[in-house]
């Protein structure tokens, strides 16, 4: 379970995140849709430690994210998270930029972190380009490595940071699959997305954030069917 | 009574200039890149305002004259009755310097991985170190890379000013030859031939390694 409770985050003078309270359940698709700037990547980043908050506290399982002494090497582990940037590492083929993370963090065999790394890549239909190296694949092609990278893990939860936002628009439909293969087997997930329809197909909720503000969740038919905050009106009829 | 014609024992006499040289540019690099490394990663780390007094030193190595250096590091280490030989003097200049320069490079060389890059290493769990070592050395030192091999060739013939310090080194050798053959042309063709044969396969190692990497 994660848990957000009156986080508040500013850069400068900019305070992106005015007071945010939030509760993910295990097996919960979460869907977080709303403009840039309204705070919603930052958040993702505070779930994992990657950046610092100003006030309220951050619990994943028990574990205060942000408290001294956490090791969030090790609470890392558990939260996978994929960028809008595919971040391959370039020098590394496809099976080592999956195998690292469980070798040097995890302290897995090679033989057992490269049995895992060929489940995930093949998973996420990257079965034939093992030994390829990530600059001769195409951005959604890379897109998925990461999610398999992030996978080989075994992570607990999966962060997603607009991972389609940088796609060529007739790659988004082969990642965006792929999150949708992963919301069916149960992981539980945080979506920030730009993708409307993919939101309201897999998400259990939908949040919508505004200028730091959480300003509605709800089921995705209830959120996109009847919205009732004026911004998320706006929001929608600009979208749509 | 003087023998005026290039003998075999003259070359040989060359070739042990070359090999100090070599010796005095091996030394160096080896010291002045393991120096740079540290002192490049310092930098990063510290950020522009707490790495000033690097800086600054840094900054002195690179803008004073070598043979300034070397002739007063050699009065510094007579001063401080060190008993330094003029080989380990010659060293310990000489890898300064290079130091300074290789810090500059090793600084360029991390800001050139993507923040984006280095912030997936960590979420994966990894440590400051994992993620230097295994993404960031990697990808800098492909970055950092021709320039780490010009200071090398650089330094090679830099190192010849360490003639000053009494060190019978390539080019003191040949002005010995020159002296006493009364041949300058011949004999600075046949010293520079020897520095180009030492050059060579490192700029080559270099070429072979841009190539090796860059498939990736």
């Amino acid at each position: 379970m994660i848990e957000i409770e009156n986080v508040r985050k500013s850069f400068g003078q900019l305070e992106v995140l005015k007071g945010i309270n939030l509760t993910v359940q295990k097996g919960e698709v979460l869907t977080i849709i709303g403009g840039s700037g309204s705070g919603k990547s930052t958040l993702l980043t505070c779930i994992n430690g990657l950046e610092t908050i100003d006030a309220g506290r951050i619990v994943v399982d028990g574990t205060d994210v942000h408290a001294k002494g956490t090791d969030l090497n090790k609470l890392r582990r558990k939260l996978g998270i994929v960028f809008q940037q595919f971040n391959a590492f370039p020098h590394l083929t496809v099976l080592e930029n999956v195998m690292l993370a469980p070798v040097k963090v995890l302290g897995q065999s090679k033989a057992e972190a490269e049995a895992m790394a060929v489940k995930q890549l093949t998973h996420v239909g990257l079965g034939d380009k093992l030994k390829v190296y990530p600059s001769r694949m195409s951005g959604g092609q890379q897109q998925r490595m990461a999610i398999a990278r992030a996978l080989a893990m075994s992570p607990a939860y999966m962060l997603f940071d607009e991972v389609t936002s940088a796609l060529d628009p007739q790659l988004v439909g082969e990642v965006l699959d792929t999150l949708r293969m992963l919301a069916s087997e149960g992981m539980t997930m945080i979506c920030v997305t730009h993708e409307m329809k993919f939101a309201r197909e897999v998400s259990d909720r939908v949040a919508f954030f505004h200028k730091g503000v959480m300003a509605e969740i709800a089921p995705p038919e209830e959120l996109f069917g009847a919205p009732k905050d004026p911004e998320l009106k706006t929001f929608l009829a600009a979208t749509h | 009574m003087f023998d005026t014609a290039l003998t075999l024992a003259d070359l040989g006499f060359l070739a042990q200039g070359a090999v100090m040289t070599l010796a005095v540019t091996a030394v160096s690099v080896l010291a002045g890149t393991i120096l740079g490394v540290v002192f490049g990663v310092l930098r990063n780390q510290l950020g522009t305002y707490w790495s000033l007094p690097i800086t600054f030193l840094l900054d002195i190595f690179r803008s004073v004259p070598l043979l300034i250096q070397l002739v007063l590091g050699n009065a510094l280490q007579s001063i401080m009755k060190l008993g330094w030989a003029p080989f380990t003097t010659s060293c310990v200049v000489l890898s300064l310097y290079t130091a300074a320069y290789c810090t500059e490079i090793v600084r360029g060389g991390i800001s050139a991985v993507p923040a984006t890059t280095r912030r997936a290493a960590r979420s994966l769990g990894m440590t400051w170190w994992q993620d230097m070592r295994y993404i960031v050395a990697p990808l800098a030192t492909r970055v950092s890379l021709p320039a780490w091999i010009g200071l090398t060739l650089g330094v090679m013939k830099d190192s010849a000013l360490v003639l000053w310090l009494g060190l019978i080194e390539l080019l003191r050798a040949s002005q010995i030859l020159v002296t006493r053959l009364q041949e300058p042309l011949f004999i600075l063709l046949i010293c520079g031939a020897i520095y180009f044969i030492i050059s060579f396969p490192i700029a080559r190692l270099g070429g072979y390694l841009e190539k090796r990497w860059s498939n990736d």
